[in-house]
């Protein structure tokens, strides 16, 4: 026993200590990354952001250096916090609460300080930097626009939130990522690679060469240059007939699905969000009445009214329920219905070609009553109805490149179902859907796309903002032809008579000389509560066209909120928007000057109270429920 | 063949312990290796450069030769002859640092002249391991009375003295380990017991409520009284122990506050898992662990390490040099360390129990229970399962005391283990 003693101490220390490295280095994994922490410093590299062109070729965004004060709070030292607040000019309580909100983030990682300094501040600041432990100065790219119109296109480059970096492994804090339009919808293309340079420190913070021999460095890729669709001219054009005007305007190509002007009403210049001033900018912008950041075109949606026609008659030509000659009679209006009453602002007994012109209500409530008579219930009806509009895009996003966006909504039989669950709806029922009011709800671009495929026959492409990206193929879908379910024959008559509605019909007053135009106007009936009562205020005005008629090569759709009939503003602007792109010039100066300087202010004050009264009411909505949540919660604590 | 062999008994080369020497030349040759990487300047200079560390160290590695040379010419009787010798040399050398030692952050452990520097109580540890052979042999004793024991711990304790009063805690903890070489020739088992029961009381006392820890005692007790069949239990003998156990549990307290030293009290509470700043008392134990535990199965190459790079463990040359092995060489170095050192302590211990002479075993036992003490409260303080004390990897840490020490301490025995074909 006493001469084995010593052997089984010596084994079983051993054993321990072999048992204890193995668990140090290889169960647990934490130290690898406090080694890291301990010995590396990461310097970031930020590429150029790519560059963004028109169609033409003209520069539309570029860039221009901005400089972060960057602070890694563990390695603050002895900080005069005077000197350093009078330098960028901040009082110390901002000192300590960016101080403290860095903290939060990471003692040992950096956090922005102090974003965006112009270039006097940034050399005033580089000048004492090294007084600063802790604190460096980080090189990045702001925007530098070269317009100040097509800010929703664009979008925003802004720092990333904590909410996104959860969400977006490839960022750090403190990096900036685009925001809305093109900027987010190709972030990855624009923003390039960073490059990262490891450098060895010692014990004391000091930097004592490149790890490894910089053997895990990367350089910084920049960042792929874009050329969107857009048209810089007729994008401005549209802008600046849009003042004092809210609502959206939107230009597509048809024979390619490529978008060339898109606009939203009102509207900020991007130089705005640039800098320093970008947060105070923001809010100030969100403030103005109109929802500026609202991309009326893409998630304005609405019952199209009139322009809805069009497809009534498509399918009722394609289901072969009516043929060009057929006629139905309209005294101003009709009965549907015991006691139902369609009415119709003309009387006669038209064709095809007549009703559109004359976008005659009768005409179109009675096709859509065969469309969906044709079939045995009512149910299948409307959903072969439904089929055809899926085919033109309607209910659906449409999986356009722009990030955002509604789907609108078109009823199906699933619908009805729900809305009625005890059965009883027949084509009457529902007959509103046929002139694009009842339930239909659609964005002006859906409308726009609609007439695409009408302009082009029978299919469209699917409408996009990207139009080439350096070093890459454009997204593959949008070069791919979209078939609709409406055969190309029915297309010819429909067309002739959008033509008849600038030759003698709703907009005959707005031709262009030596330009045959195609064109549907329509008018929204709206409400809005005002004093806790429904309020009809001034109709939208709507208005889609394409021209020429024939070879087509601009469609546009035009919605002012508020701006009455079809033909009073959205039409005009729409024969304006058409002029200047194919033209390239507008001789009708007198209709020109009329629009540009058209003031529809005064159809906004009842919206705006409307809406001032919404937010109020919501703001409440929102306190009551908090202060009960609150209460919930003290009662459970007491429990 | 007799007549053969009797010519090579006469060689110390043919009988030397090789296995022994492999492993000696494996791990000062490796341990100079991790002290190239902990010293590396950022500029390069030759490897013979001596005003680097690692410089320094080939100088004392140079050093060790014509030392083992000189060991194994000696007769081997010598060792045994003049260990009283040895001995007194070790204790004037210790306290001739009260006169002529460096004071360095209120430890005065180190003799400085010139250039040259020597620490003591490295080379007292020979002479006490020497002379408490020398001892046991001469008195023929198994310990059975008290006056034995009293000058066997005499013989440990002055050299400790004399160390406590530097202070090195660390050192003096070292002899401690005598006491395994103790029991291994006869001494009263319960002196261990003891030992280890005051350690685990002290232990449980840091970590466990002073009256939790009483309740469990007085049940131990009673449990333990309950099933003693022996028949000559006494009741008082249990009732004594209970009321000393008790004592001391309270007293763990009071000496834990007022007789420690702010920093071993730190240490100790590094290791218990009190809440301490890992930038100030908690420092170097969490770099140590960072830098052992981020080196992985094959560890981050050698002199790749960032935490070796950077500095970050204090005294990685000398007391913190396994770190870097954790580091660089990951769990297959750490492994083949300590292979290596068990191997060479249980190499020593086998031979040890082999010798013919009771001097020759006892002075090797004496040898391997001082490099386990070493290796194990070394690597323990950097893994985090032992206080950080002040002991350095023997053969491996930079230092020419600790080297030539070392060297001395196993060569004399290796030549004791050469020689015993001519014991008779």
């Amino acid at each position: 026993m006493r001469k084995l003693l010593f052997p089984i101490i010596v084994l079983t220390a051993a054993i321990i200590i072999v048992a204890r490295l193995f668990y140090l280095q290889i169960v647990d994994d934490s130290f690898l990354k406090k080694a890291d922490i301990n010995a590396l410093k990461i310097v970031y590299e930020y590429p150029e952001r790519g560059y963004i062109y028109d169609r033409t070729g003209q520069l539309l965004v570029a860039n221009q250096p901005s400089y972060d004060i960057m602070v890694i709070p563990r390695e603050m030292k002895n900080t005069d916090t005077l000197e350093l607040c009078n330098i960028l000019e901040i009082t110390k309580d901002d000192f300590i609460k960016k101080i403290e909100k860095a903290k939060v983030y990471s003692p040992r990682l950096p956090s922005v300080f102090l974003a965006q300094l112009t270039k006097t501040e940034f050399a005033a600041f580089q000048e004492k930097i090294r007084h600063f432990k802790g604190f460096y100065i980080q090189k990045r790219n702001l925007r530098d626009y070269q317009v100040d119109y097509a800010a929703n296109v664009f979008g925003y480059i802004r720092q990333i939130n904590e909410m996104e970096l959860e969400r977006k492994p490839y960022y750090k804090s403190g990096e900036l990522i685009g925001i809305r339009g093109v900027e987010q919808a190709y972030e990855e293309d624009l923003r390039g690679i960073r490059g990262v340079h490891y450098i060895q420190k010692d014990k004391f913070n000091k930097e004592i060469g490149p790890f490894k021999e910089g053997i895990y460095d990367t350089i910084a890729v920049k960042g792929n240059d874009l050329t969107i669709t857009i048209d810089g001219a007729l994008q401005k054009y549209g802008e600046e007939l849009m003042i004092r005007k809210r609502g959206g305007i939107v230009a597509i190509e048809p024979k390619t699905g490529e978008i060339l002007a898109l606009i939203t009403a009102p509207s900020y210049d991007p130089k705005l969000l640039v800098g320093r001033d970008r947060s105070k900018n923001y809010v100030a912008i969100d403030s103005i009445p109109g929802k500026p950041f609202l991309d009326k075109v893409l998630q304005g949606q609405f019952a199209p009214g009139s322009p809805f026609k069009i497809l009534t008659g498509l399918i009722g030509l394609q289901e072969e329920v009516i043929d060009t000659e057929t006629r139905f009679p309209c005294s101003h209006g009709f009965h549907y219905a015991r006691g139902a009453f369609m009415a119709c602002h003309d009387a006669g007994s038209w064709n095809l070609h007549a009703a559109i012109a004359k976008s005659c209500n009768t005409y179109f409530a009675q096709t859509f009553m065969r469309i969906i008579n044709k079939y045995p219930t009512p149910a299948q009806g409307v959903d072969a109805w439904y089929s055809h509009l899926k085919s033109f895009g309607l209910d659906d996003y449409m999986g356009y490149d722009l990030p955002s966006g509604q789907k609108g909504n078109i009823p199906s039989s699933e619908f009805y179902k729900k809305w009625y669950p005890n059965g009883g709806w027949k084509s009457t029922t529902i007959i509103s859907n046929a002139i694009g009011q009842g339930e239909i709800v659609m964005t002006p671009i859906q409308l726009a796309n609609v007439m695409c495929a009408v302009a082009n026959e029978g299919h469209y492409f699917t409408p996009h903002i990207i139009k080439k990206i350096e070093n890459k193929q454009i997204d593959k879908s949008f070069v791919q032809r979209k078939q609709t379910t409406i055969d190309k024959q029915y297309f010819r008559p429909v067309i002739e008579g959008l033509a008849e509605v600038y030759r003698t019909g709703t907009a005959s007053r707005l031709q262009i000389p030596d330009i045959a135009i195609c064109g549907k106007t329509g008018t929204v009936e709206n409400f809005a509560m005002v004093d806790g009562e429904k309020t009809k205020l001034q109709d939208h005005s709507v208005f889609l066209a394409f021209a020429p008629k024939e070879n087509p090569k601009i469609v546009v759709a035009v919605f002012i909120e508020n701006g009455s009939w079809g033909a009073s503003w959205a039409g005009p602007i729409a024969s304006l928007m058409i002029e200047k792109y194919l033209k390239g010039e507008i001789t009708r100066t007198d209709l020109e000057k009329r629009m540009l300087e058209g003031d529809l202010s005064a159809n906004y004050v009842l919206r705006d109270i409307s809406d001032k009264q919404k937010e109020e009411k919501d703001r409440l909505k929102r306190l009551e429920k908090e202060r009960q949540l609150q209460l919930k919660a003290k009662q459970n604590g007491k429990n | 063949m007799v007549k053969t062999k009797h010519l090579e008994n006469q060689s110390v080369i043919a009988n030397i312990d090789w296995l022994s020497i492999f492993l000696y030349t494996a791990l000062v040759f490796f341990g100079w290796m991790n002290i190239y990487s902990a010293s590396l300047p950022l500029e390069e200079t030759s490897i013979f450069d001596l005003s680097q560390i690692y410089g320094k160290q080939i100088l004392f590695i140079g050093i060790t030769l014509p030392v083992i040379v000189i060991i194994l010419s000696l007769d081997a009787k010598t060792y045994e002859k003049y260990s009283l010798i040895f001995y007194i040399i070790g204790i004037l050398l210790l306290m001739g640092l009260f006169i002529f030692g460096k004071t360095i952050k209120g430890q005065t452990n180190w003799y400085q002249f010139g250039g040259i520097s020597m620490q003591p109580s490295e080379f007292a540890k020979i002479g006490t391991a020497l002379f408490l052979s020398k001892y046991i042999t001469e008195s023929q004793t198994t310990f059975q009375t008290l006056k034995e024991q009293v000058i066997a711990m005499g013989i440990i304790f002055l050299p400790v003295a004399f160390i406590m009063l530097q202070p090195d805690a660390g050192s003096a903890m070292i002899f401690m380990v005598f006491f395994l070489v103790l029991y291994r020739e006869g001494f009263p088992a319960w002196y261990l017991w003891t030992g280890f029961f005051a350690i685990l009381l002290f232990i449980l006392a840091l970590v466990i409520k002073p009256v939790i820890l009483l309740v469990l005692i007085l049940l131990g007790c009673i449990i333990h009284f309950i099933y003693n069949k022996s028949i000559h239990r006494n009741p008082f003998i249990y009732a004594i122990l209970a009321v000393v156990m008790s004592g001391f549990v309270f007293s763990v307290d009071y000496v834990f506050e007022n007789v420690l030293e702010p920093h071993q009290k730190d240490r100790i509470n590094v290791l218990i898992g009190e809440d301490v700043d890992m930038k100030k008392e908690g420092y170097n134990l969490n770099q140590s662990m960072i830098a052992i535990g981020s080196g992985g199965w094959t560890g981050k190459g050698y002199l790749e390490g960032t935490q070796t790079k950077g500095g970050f463990v204090p005294e990685q040359h000398t007391d913190y040099i396994f770190t870097t092995v954790g580091e660089e060489w990951g769990f297959v170095g750490s492994l083949s360390v300590v292979v290596c050192f068990l191997s060479l302590i249980l190499r020593v211990t086998y031979l040890a129990e082999k010798q013919k002479n009771n001097f020759n075993r006892i002075y090797g036992y004496c040898v391997a229970a001082i490099l386990f003490m070493h290796f194990f409260v070394n690597i323990s303080m950097l893994i985090g399962i032992f206080p950080t004390i002040g002991v350095p990897l023997p053969f491996f840490s930079y230092g020419g005391s600790s080297l030539i020490a070392f060297t001395l301490l196993l060569f004399i025995f290796l030549k004791l283990d050469a020689n015993k074909v001519n014991e008779w």
